[in-house]
């Protein structure tokens, strides 16, 4: 059985060189899945029968001698991206038995680029949440930890890359989805610029906010797969139109940046933030790392960050408000039961179908729309996201990127903060300011504290991807961070 | 914001939702803790700022007016809870 933690490199040369067969390949991780999943809980479910066809379809092309950076790579898909046939939930009770009717157009995508889905993995219910605690189908263990949290809300994802389970998942970021459970899970994630990768079929939390990417066990591995999903859609109004050239050239310069003389910011607001020494600590080894290959710092400033977790609730939730009225049980999904009425139709399916977490958005977000209170709420967190942005661009005109931690901390307990979800709200503080501001960021492994994963964030101008993604491997080819895998 | 402002069963009404009293008690106190949290956001500046919908400010795109898709609506209804030639099923809402 080849080892469960190769990156995609390292699997296309076995691949390619005949020493190992994508079916194989697929028998190792299913049988690596049933072993280790009960326990995680990363997938929710295999497409077993489809990645074994995908798998000897692979083979064959392969011993025709095509060769394509995916052919016959093992993921899996975020349940939130619909597949054509196969039930998908969102994490959800509401779409327990629904089955998507076409596929996403990232799922399209991979598959022409040759990916074999091994499954579907747990989510945050609807995405809402930072720790896999919100899934309808029960939590996600954290592989480094089985009694912490893996984050969320693409905690199946990140668990699964981390666990050997897969070699790469596509995940969502609408606040931090994406750089919050691959840096507690201690794996690479991006979230691209906005409009960069298509969201259709990508079911819809925040349209303004979400933002469809990556994690895999390396930011070259990260490249890869963004490469096949990224590019303009007509069936996304928001899908930009811009080419993916940056990504080939990256690609074809196996990672490398074409210029190591990068400026990188550290805002001083984030640094404040950050109470723990330990990962402190780990980011002034990541900033010297960086230093070394070249790259200058100089401190910025980005004032309202503190005010990014408000605006972001406020329209997150508002957005969620609206598209979550498509579920009403009358067109899919659950139906409550003994509704005698239309509105009893909607109102039992609803509640009987949303947990928790997702009903209390839905109403914050109800209460910023409605009457009165939608110029205090909504439009005034419009403006913040506008002030936002504009630090943000305005730190740009003096660096390249920037650079700031993840997340407050290592991976908290499971349980630890279900009970107060401001305390969980805030372990988004980090990412949220860049996720209004539609700007690409990635989370890489940075260290370790008390023997968990730690990440650095890159933030970078809009569209500049490829450069954050270059960044990243120059910091993995002279670090080892990344190649650490958890004991179980 | 104090507790006593929040109206959840109306807000509920327009959520579609529905609480039981203890849960409408649980979820009275949970939205006033999150609107508190939001309040923060009001020590930003924002006289003369424009709102911002979008994060490239890019317009809504628009197509030709033509049949770009085939849609199938069978296959759309496979997943409703109740449907029949053609016609999602609902409880009769007019008499």
């Amino acid at each position: 059985m080849p080892d469960p933690y190769l990156d995609i490199r390292e699997l296309r040369t076995l691949l390619d060189g005949g020493q190992c067969s994508a079916s194989e390949l697929v028998e190792a991780h299913f049988a690596r899945i049933e072993h280790i999943n009960p326990r995680l809980g990363c997938y929710l479910r295999l497409h077993e029968q489809a990645a074994r066809d995908a798998a000897a379809d692979a083979d064959a092309r392969i011993a025709q001698g095509e060769r394509s950076p995916l052919l016959g790579i093992p993921i899996a898909h975020k349940d939130i991206f619909c597949t054509k046939g196969e039930l998908t939930t969102c994490g959800s009770k509401i779409l327990e038995h629904w089955r998507a009717p076409y596929d996403a157009t990232i799922v399209e995508r991979l598959a022409q680029a040759g990916v074999v889905v091994l499954g579907k993995s747990n989510m945050d219910e609807f995405a809402m949440g930072s720790s896999n605690e919100n899934s309808a189908y029960g939590p996600v263990a954290n592989p480094w930890d089985e009694s912490r949290v893996p984050g969320g809300s693409s905690g199946g994802s990140a668990a699964a890359v981390a666990a050997g389970l897969a070699a790469a998942a596509t995940a969502t970021d609408t606040g931090g989805s994406i750089r919050q459970p691959a840096s507690l899970c201690g794996v690479t994630g991006i979230r691209p610029t906005y409009g960069r990768v298509s969201r259709f079929g990508m079911i819809a939390f925040a349209s303004s906010l979400d933002q469809a990417g990556v994690i895999a066990r390396s930011a070259y591995d990260v490249a890869l797969m963004l490469r096949a999903m990224a590019g303009f859609d007509t069936r996304d109004s928001t899908s930009n139109e811009r080419g993916v050239e940056d990504l080939d050239d990256l690609i074809a310069n196996d990672g490398a940046l074409s210029s190591a003389n990068l400026r990188i910011g550290l805002p001083r607001e984030y640094m404040d933030a950050l109470k723990s020494a330990g990962y402190a600590a780990t980011l002034d080894a990541a900033r010297c790392e960086l230093e070394s290959l070249g790259m200058r710092f100089e401190d910025v400033s980005l004032p309202s960050t503190f005010a990014a977790i408000p605006a972001y609730y406020v329209l997150a939730c508002s957005e969620a408000s609206s598209n979550l009225s498509r579920f009403d049980g009358v067109r899919y999904g659950h139906r409550g039961e003994d509704a005698e009425s239309l509105e009893e139709v909607y109102r039992s399916s609803r509640s009987e179908g949303f947990g928790a977490e997702v009903k209390r958005r839905i109403l914050t977000g109800t209460y910023c729309l409605s009457y009165g209170y939608y110029d205090a709420y909504y439009k005034k967190a419009m403006r913040v996201r506008r002030v936002i942005r504009d630090e943000f661009a305005r730190a740009f005109e003096s660096v390249d990127v920037l650079l700031t931690p993840s997340t407050p901390g290592i991976a908290f307990k499971r349980g630890e903060l279900a009970g107060d979800h401001i305390a969980m709200y805030q372990q988004d503080c980090f990412t949220t300011p860049a996720a209004l501001a539609g700007q690409p960021c990635l989370s890489m492994p940075c260290g370790f504290d008390g023997g968990l994963p730690l990440g650095a964030q890159l933030i970078g101008p809009h569209f500049s991807d490829a450069r954050l993604l270059g960044v990243a491997h120059a910091f993995q080819q002279a670090t080892d961070h990344h190649r650490q895998r958890p004991a179980l | 914001m104090t507790e006593k402002s929040l109206d959840i069963t109306y807000l509920s009404r327009l959520a579609a939702l529905r609480f039981d009293a203890d849960e409408t008690i649980r979820a009275q106190a949970d939205i006033a803790r999150i609107i508190d949290m939001i309040e923060a956001m009001q020590a930003v500046k924002t006289e003369g700022v424009e709102p911002l919908a979008h994060p490239h400010e890019a317009v809504q795109r628009l197509r030709g007016d033509q049949v770009t898709e085939d849609p199938d609506p069978g296959a759309l209804q496979t997943g409703a809870p109740a449907a029949q030639d053609g016609f999602y099923l609902v409880p009769r809402f007019v008499e």
